[in-house]
């Protein structure tokens, strides 16, 4: 009998390597590119160890020489630019998302249902579709190439999805203790920021790691709606290395993987929270 | 006792309701601006032939543009095209998610390790996603190309982006590597709130594993793989950011999407009206699969 | 009941009230203002003078003219047409005047983003710039920009393999390059001669034109018809996709750009090549990446033998950009004015170093020995230019132009792919233009 169960573990053991090699060979072959030199990279067969590996396109990147490109002289700056509009959009989110979720959730006023549907309905429409009259927007208000024309743009799509999926771990609260403190002549403010929000503390982290990785992520409206270092994010520098007839290929590898850890490293550290938080709204109690 | 008139007092519930439309204000008023207002000149837009910078000289053409696009060969491929990614891209992220799930529910050796690594490909970027595996499948350098001729699989290098339905497919992978963790992990967390009743009392009365996976685990998942299968539909339905990294739409429309035919007809052609009108046929196609979520969901919620 | 229905249209009211306020507005022309003024301007990333360069000269207006104050932002080339496209939908323009393409003076023009610059033009101008670069900014019998970053491509060939075969003279028509090529085949001096960008992408029009001109054959008949599908293009086709079933041209020039040409000519692995100028940096002065320094030449770009034969010397794509001013733009003299100073003859030859000026003065007598000697490139960059870029030709300016070049892209592939035959492409895709042009 326990040799039958050593021969499963043995077996599902073996199966657990082609998944981690899928999840992992793509990323390898990323940051091994990144250390690798151009002439490396562009040889056959192909190198899978690089024989001199260089950590010049980080360095490029970091502290640049005159001989950098100047899109990769600016990446201290866009970075930079992309923690602010990704924290912006997340400390708004919850802080607006949390009100209104939890009338949503918990208190029933007209046009409840109406609301939530419309709050769904405009996730609905393409992001390409809203540019134009964004920008029209962000023109007439002097907002264009300001980081306050990404947050109130990426609002457009974080602010729903936000209300949504804390109003799902709002609805998990026990009623009944949310009840007890209404009977006590408690205010709604009240209940909200004493009970409910620590009680689904979790969720909101999920939500505001959620939110994060969104905005960090958003790449057209950043493009179109910024210009310059003043506001530009880091998925429009990394396609910046595409010129008009090559591409600086081995910075555009290092930019990449700079780009990537921030929500790799966050996702990895709050792992538990990422889990709570896809549940949500999918897997009820 | 009160000395107000009783006809004056605001009931609990009325208060309550007057409390719950103030702390929905903020929230509605930013999205009245910033989603809202966009949406009803996007509409706006859709019934006109205008053109980007030239807006006083609109021609009215009513319900002309949806009907132009209706009749359109291209967007008919383009629905077609983007069917065929939703359909293959949630599929495989559908049986890869119930695998993968299932994998990590039986706690091999290293599973926490396994549960942890699938965030990664989640959590890398979208434009770095794209931009990865658009390198993984270059003709003259790429690791692919490396990879399947170093194991003795192909004699030559071989142009894996330059065939329509191949750099479809291909996006596809690309695609589903970065999706198939989301899928992975709703089911991994909700299989692991299953009861364990039902498969226990099953094998007692001699059913194996495959049959307690088939008959109970699957049917018990249902609502979990719906959700996830209605989110990534939609989702996937509308995808952009990485076809708009990866292949730019080509090689010959191969890989052009409903939404980044919405793309090109604002941006590239310039015909503001027909992209307007052709983001609300993409809206009220998404709007019809997310009411199908909810409806899903409150029968979910019923049946408990 | 009815207070919900109070709500909702009130609601509604609100809503079109915003949508009203909001909604795109028709151009108003406002009042020229008086005192400062700051002129937008859009240019591209990673070629050209550098930003610092541009601020130098920014600066030097600006103490020129006090009132002037220009701001330049920068994009990456794949984002220019959409960031231009964008910055129209606002009233003014965002930008005042911006870098563009050849290829989408057509589209712009017909969508009246373009100021027409042809009054502005001075003699001086007339006179003194290169003839065939006016053809960029030509729409139909105006000009609408000034040419801006002068680009053709070049033939391109590795000295030292070419002699390796037995050949000391570069090839003068294509079918002599053939020959030569079977020749280093059969030697096995390289495995695939030549190499080009044919992939589906603009690249692959530039050397359609270079070839389909220098057969004598052209895009557009008289009366603004494709001609490109008559006999002299479905030879041309047929030439090129026999070129790659004979294996003397390199079968990944059907997915190459203009990056992977750089790349296969560094590593020495092919002896014939066109590209645009920036090549020759790679090539011939890129010691990390270049393992053919000092062996590639440049010589001026053949054509058919039947072409030759009725006297046609050389051909070649204008690849160049130009510089134009938004037709909404509010201070468009005063943009004109930057602009101007920009092309300039002193400003150009003084920032040269990685822009080439586009005044044929520039290029004559001390001013040419000033122009090779900025840097060590420019020795081998500036006489090729001289000698080439007078043959360069125009694509034609159609304003459905974007989705025009996508069918002929596609003909052309799937004419290389055996998909189609030559002739069955180039008609579809002509078809398709009449239909785009109707």
């Amino acid at each position: 009998m326990s040799r039958k169960k050593t021969l499963t573990r043995a077996l599902l053991f073996l199966l657990t390597i082609p998944v981690l090699l899928f999840v992992f060979m793509p990323v390898a072959w990323l940051v091994i590119s990144s250390i690798s030199t151009k002439a490396e990279l562009l040889s056959i067969p192909i190198h899978w160890i690089p024989q001199h590996p260089t950590l010049s396109n980080y360095t490029n990147i970091l502290t640049p020489g005159t001989a950098t490109s100047e899109v990769a002289k600016s990446f201290k700056v866009v970075m930079r630019n992309s923690f602010l509009v990704a924290t912006s959009v997340t400390a708004l989110c919850l802080l607006v998302g949390s009100l209104a979720a939890y009338a949503l959730a918990r208190i029933r006023f007209p046009f409840r249902k109406g609301l939530l549907l419309g709050i769904l309905g405009t996730r609905m429409i393409p992001e390409v579709s809203l540019v134009i009259p964004l920008y029209i927007i962000a023109t007439r208000l002097k907002l264009y190439d300001t980081p306050w024309i990404l947050i109130a743009t990426y609002l457009s799509f974080a602010l729903p999805f936000a209300i949504w999926i804390i109003a799902s771990f709002f609805e998990s609260v026990p009623v009944e203790m949310e009840e007890a403190a209404l009977m006590d002549g408690c205010s709604r403010l009240r209940i909200l920021f004493n009970i409910v929000i620590p009680i689904s503390a979790p969720g909101l982290v999920s939500t505001a790691i959620f939110i994060f990785l969104m905005s960090w992520d958003e790449f057209f409206y950043a493009l179109i709606f910024t210009s310059t270092i003043a506001a530009k994010t880091m998925p429009v520098a990394i396609a910046e290395f595409v010129g008009r007839y090559s591409t600086d290929i081995t910075a555009m590898m290092a930019g990449g993987v700079f780009a990537a850890l921030p929500p790799v490293l966050l996702s990895l550290i709050f792992q538990r929270y990422i889990v709570t938080g896809m549940t949500a709204g999918a897997v009820k109690g | 006792m009160s000395t107000t008139p009783r006809h004056l007092q605001l009931s609990l519930r009325q208060r309550d309701a007057r409390t719950a439309l103030l702390f929905v204000a903020p929230a509605v008023i930013i999205i009245l601006l910033v989603t809202l207002q966009p949406i009803l000149t996007t509409l706006y837009l859709s019934f006109f032939e205008s053109q980007l910078g030239r807006f006083s000289v609109n021609v009215f053409r009513g319900l002309g543009n949806y009907i132009d696009m209706l009749k359109s060969a291209v967007f008919w491929s383009t629905i077609r095209r983007t069917l065929h990614f939703t359909l293959f891209s949630v599929g495989l992220e559908l049986v890869l998610g119930i695998a993968v799930a299932q994998l990590i529910a039986s706690h091999p050796p290293g599973w926490k390790f396994l549960r942890t690594s699938l965030i990664i490909p989640w959590a890398v970027p979208t434009i770095v996603t794209g931009m990865m595996w658009g390198w993984i499948y270059n003709a003259d350098y790429g690791a692919l190309n490396g990879l399947l001729s170093q194991l003795g699989l192909i004699k030559e290098y071989v142009p894996w982006l330059i065939r329509p339905t191949r750099a479809m497919n291909l996006a596809i992978l690309a695609d589903v590597w970065h999706t198939v963790p989301f899928v992975a992990l709703i089911l991994q967390a909700a299989l692991a709130t299953l009861p364990q009743e039902m498969e226990e009392a099953a094998a007692v009365d001699g059913a194996n594993a495959w049959q307690r996976f088939w008959l109970i685990r699957i049917p018990l998942l249902r609502p979990a793989i719906m959700v996830a299968m209605v989110i990534r539909t939609v989702e996937a339905f509308r995808v952009f950011d990485i076809i708009y990294v990866m292949t730019g739409g080509g090689p010959a429309f191969g890989t052009v999407t409903i939404s980044y035919l919405t793309y090109l007809e604002t941006f590239k052609y310039g015909h503001i009206g027909n992209g307007s009108a052709l983001s609300f046929l993409i809206s009220i196609f998404s709007f019809a699969l997310a009411l199908i979520y909810i409806r899903l969901l409150y029968r979910q919620e019923d049946s408990h | 009941m009815s207070k919900k229905t109070t709500c909702v249209l009130a609601f509604l009211l609100v809503a079109s009230v915003l949508l009203a306020a909001c909604a795109p507005a028709a151009a108003t022309t406002a009042p020229v203002a008086q005192g400062p003024v700051t002129v937008r301007i859009l240019l591209m990333q990673q070629a050209g003078p550098t930003p610092d360069e541009n601020n130098a000269i920014a600066a030097e207006f600006n103490k020129l003219n006090p009132d002037i104050q220009v701001v330049i932002d920068y994009v990456a080339y794949d984002a220019l047409h959409d960031k231009i496209v964008t910055s129209m939908s606002a009233n003014p323009p965002t930008y005042d005047a911006f870098l563009m393409d050849d290829g989408w003076y057509g589209e712009f023009q017909k969508a009246g983003y373009l100021l027409d610059v042809t009054d502005r033009i001075t003699q001086v101008m007339k006179d003194g710039v290169f003839k065939s670069a006016w053809g960029v900014t030509t729409v139909g019998d105006k000009l609408y920009g000034l040419p801006y970053f002068l680009d053709t491509k070049y033939f391109f060939y590795n000295e030292e393999l070419l002699k390796q075969a037995g050949f000391n003279e570069p090839p003068k028509t294509w079918e002599e390059m053939m020959n030569m090529a079977k020749v280093i085949k059969e030697k096995g001096i390289a495995e695939y001669p030549v190499v080009w960008s044919w992939a589906q992408r603009e690249a692959a029009i530039c050397d359609w034109v270079v070839l389909l001109t220098g057969n004598g054959g052209s895009m557009m008949d008289a009366n603004g018809q494709p001609a490109f599908n008559n006999d002299k293009g479905v030879e041309t086709l047929t030439w090129m996709v026999q070129s790659i079933d004979d294996g003397l041209s390199n079968p990944s020039s059907v997915t190459n750009i203009e990056d992977n040409v750089v790349s296969v000519m560094q590593q020495g692995k092919a002896v014939f090549a066109l590209n645009w100028i920036y090549m020759e940096n790679a090539v011939g002065f890129n010691e990390t990446d270049s393992k053919v320094i000092g062996k590639i030449k440049i010589a001026l770009m053949p054509v058919f033998a039947s072409a030759a034969a009725a006297g046609l010397e050389s051909t070649s794509i204008n690849g160049s950009m130009g510089m134009s001013i938004a037709a909404q733009s509010q201070h468009p003299d005063e943009t004109w004015a930057f602009i101007a100073y920009l092309a300039s003859e002193d400003v150009m030859n003084r920032y040269s170093a990685n822009l080439l000026p586009f005044w044929e003065t520039s290029f004559t007598g001390d001013k040419l020995a000033a122009l090779e000697a900025l840097a060590p490139v420019n020795a081998v960059t500036v006489p090729a230019f001289l000698m080439q870029f007078p043959y360069a030709v125009t694509r034609p300016h159609l304003p459905y132009y974007q989705e025009a070049s996508l069918a002929l892209q596609l003909a052309l592939q799937e004419a290389l792919t055996h998909v189609k035959t030559p002739q069955q492409a180039l008609d579809e895709a002509a078809a398709k233009w009449v239909e785009l042009g109707k």
